[in-house]
């Protein structure tokens, strides 16, 4: 018999279709304070899974849980506060429980200043023009800094002052190009390759502001997809828990650092 | 009130940007224009292409580049500084800068379009009738060009209300300075409060709607002699 065109063209789609539901892949949308651990975690995963194909998305949380709301293809969801995952899974959202990997710190960052010397009441002095935080209305280290600021009486002198990124990634962008001179942002990006080599940090005591919990879960939609499935363990793992703590995490269940 | 007083404060902000925005496109565009549709330069090509690039540019590469420009150590950024006005980055005047690039085509085209199709014709009789340069621009050419700068100035207009990636970008986002209302849309939406981000929608489109209603009902009559 022979094979019409659009037989072929079917039969040539039908293919290929298959074969990407057979190869394993995930896609992770992360919080944007993951930026650099996720990278590494990431490609330390599939060094072991040489065949997994990971894709990864940095974003804001909230971002993220709006898109999943309205379907978007992602198969796992790191986000930086864990309401936003435990409300997914309230909404039955959610393929797995969802997983504490972590709590998050914030520091005084800064790539024209020396941060180390640096306390919050600093922020007060008049030199001091610009100060970036991540938005506290949705950002999750943006309402910790505000918190922390609140907490050190400091924060009718510095609202004027304060210029709001849209997640903690554009935070660490404000400050970097110094057009902020200071900010507030993740200790995971502080410590990371590109922002170390900047500048210094000040680490924000943790008894300022409330724990910023964070928490992933399974999609619903990759409740049939393995690859997901071994990502999620790995993160259990404890070398990928000494990644996390490389990049300055406190993990779930143990005693915080200072 | 259907509206908060941070979604009002985000509209007049998001109006007087719009406004002065397009004030100052006028002065600085007609000139541009002026120049594109008379020139027979061998820059008309490149200096075309440099007007029309916001049209193609993704709002980031340009909010990227105005950035690290204003910035403090970026050339415009040195210049304020020394200047004694500080940087520019997340304040309303920076704004006002990035949505002046933003906008620039959506002036220029429209008043350029109505230049050419004048032509010589008119110019030439009002220098024979002695008109000076400013004489006949004034009561020649811009009585003429009328309909084109109007529209210009509509989707000038139009088009700095509906910017976001720039702002996004260069504002952070500042209450009453440079939280214009596209990024307050952006910030109830991210926070879940979709009942105000609906409001404010509700009112940007219906804006959207009738400016464009304007431009597409209203047909000038642009023969008159």
């Amino acid at each position: 018999m022979t094979i019409k065109p659009l037989q072929a063209l079917l039969l040539v789609i039908t293919c290929a279709l298959s074969s990407t539901a057979l190869a394993e892949k995930i896609t992770i949308a992360a919080a944007a304070d993951l930026k650099f651990a996720m990278d590494e975690l990431a490609a330390n995963f599939k060094s072991a899974n040489p065949a997994a194909e990971v894709e990864l998305v940095y974003g804001s949380s909230g971002k993220f849980y709006t898109q999943i709301q309205h379907t978007a293809p992602y198969d796992l969801y790191f986000s930086a506060d864990i309401a936003y995952p435990r409300k997914l899974a309230e909404e039955g959202l959610a393929a797995s429980a969802v997983q504490p990997y972590a709590v998050g710190r914030i520091v005084l960052w800064s790539a024209t200043l020396d941060a180390t010397k640096m306390t919050l009441q600093n922020l007060a002095a008049p030199q001091i023009a610009r100060i970036a935080i991540a938005n506290p209305k949705h950002a999750p280290y943006g309402k910790r800094a505000e918190e922390a600021l609140r907490s050190a009486g400091l924060w009718d002198k510095v609202e004027p002052k304060l210029v709001y990124g849209e997640n903690i990634a554009q935070t660490a962008q404000f400050v970097q190009t110094g057009n902020a001179q200071v900010g507030i942002i993740a200790l995971a990006l502080a410590v990371s390759p590109e922002l170390s080599q900047r500048g210094g940090y000040w680490l924000i005591p943790d008894n300022l502001h409330e724990a910023l919990e964070q928490g992933f879960i399974i999609t619903r939609r990759a409740a049939g997809n393995a690859l997901a499935r071994r990502f999620a363990d790995y993160m259990g793992s404890l070398p990928a828990r000494a990644v996390m703590v490389k990049y300055g995490f406190v993990l779930p269940g143990e005693a915080a650092g200072n | 009130m259907l509206l908060s007083q941070g979604d009002l404060q985000a509209i007049v902000l998001t109006l007087e940007l719009a406004g002065i925005v397009t004030a100052i496109l006028l002065v600085v565009a007609t000139p541009i224009a002026w120049w594109l549709a008379r020139t027979k330069s061998w820059w008309k090509g490149p200096v075309g292409a440099v007007v029309a690039l916001p049209l193609v540019l993704p709002p980031s590469v340009l909010g990227f580049y105005l950035l690290l420009a204003m910035g403090p150590h970026g050339p415009v950024g040195q210049l304020t500084q020394w200047l004694g006005i500080g940087t520019l980055p997340f304040t309303f005047w920076g704004l006002v800068i990035g949505s002046v690039f933003y906008s620039l085509p959506f002036m220029v085209q429209p008043v350029q379009n109505a230049f050419e199709t004048i032509g010589e014709r008119p110019l030439e009789v009002a220098a024979t009738l002695r008109a000076g340069p400013w004489d006949t621009f004034f009561t020649v050419l811009l009585p003429l060009a009328l309909p084109g700068f109007l529209t210009a100035s509509i989707l000038t207009f139009a088009h700095t209300v509906g910017e976001f990636g720039v702002v996004l970008m260069i504002g952070g986002n500042i209450p009453d300075e440079t939280r214009v209302a596209s990024v307050q849309i952006y910030d109830h939406v991210e926070a879940l409060e979709y009942g105000e981000a609906h409001r404010l929608s509700v009112v940007m489109l219906l804006f959207s709607f009738l400016v464009l209603l304007t431009l597409y009902a209203w047909r000038p009559n642009r023969r008159k002699f």
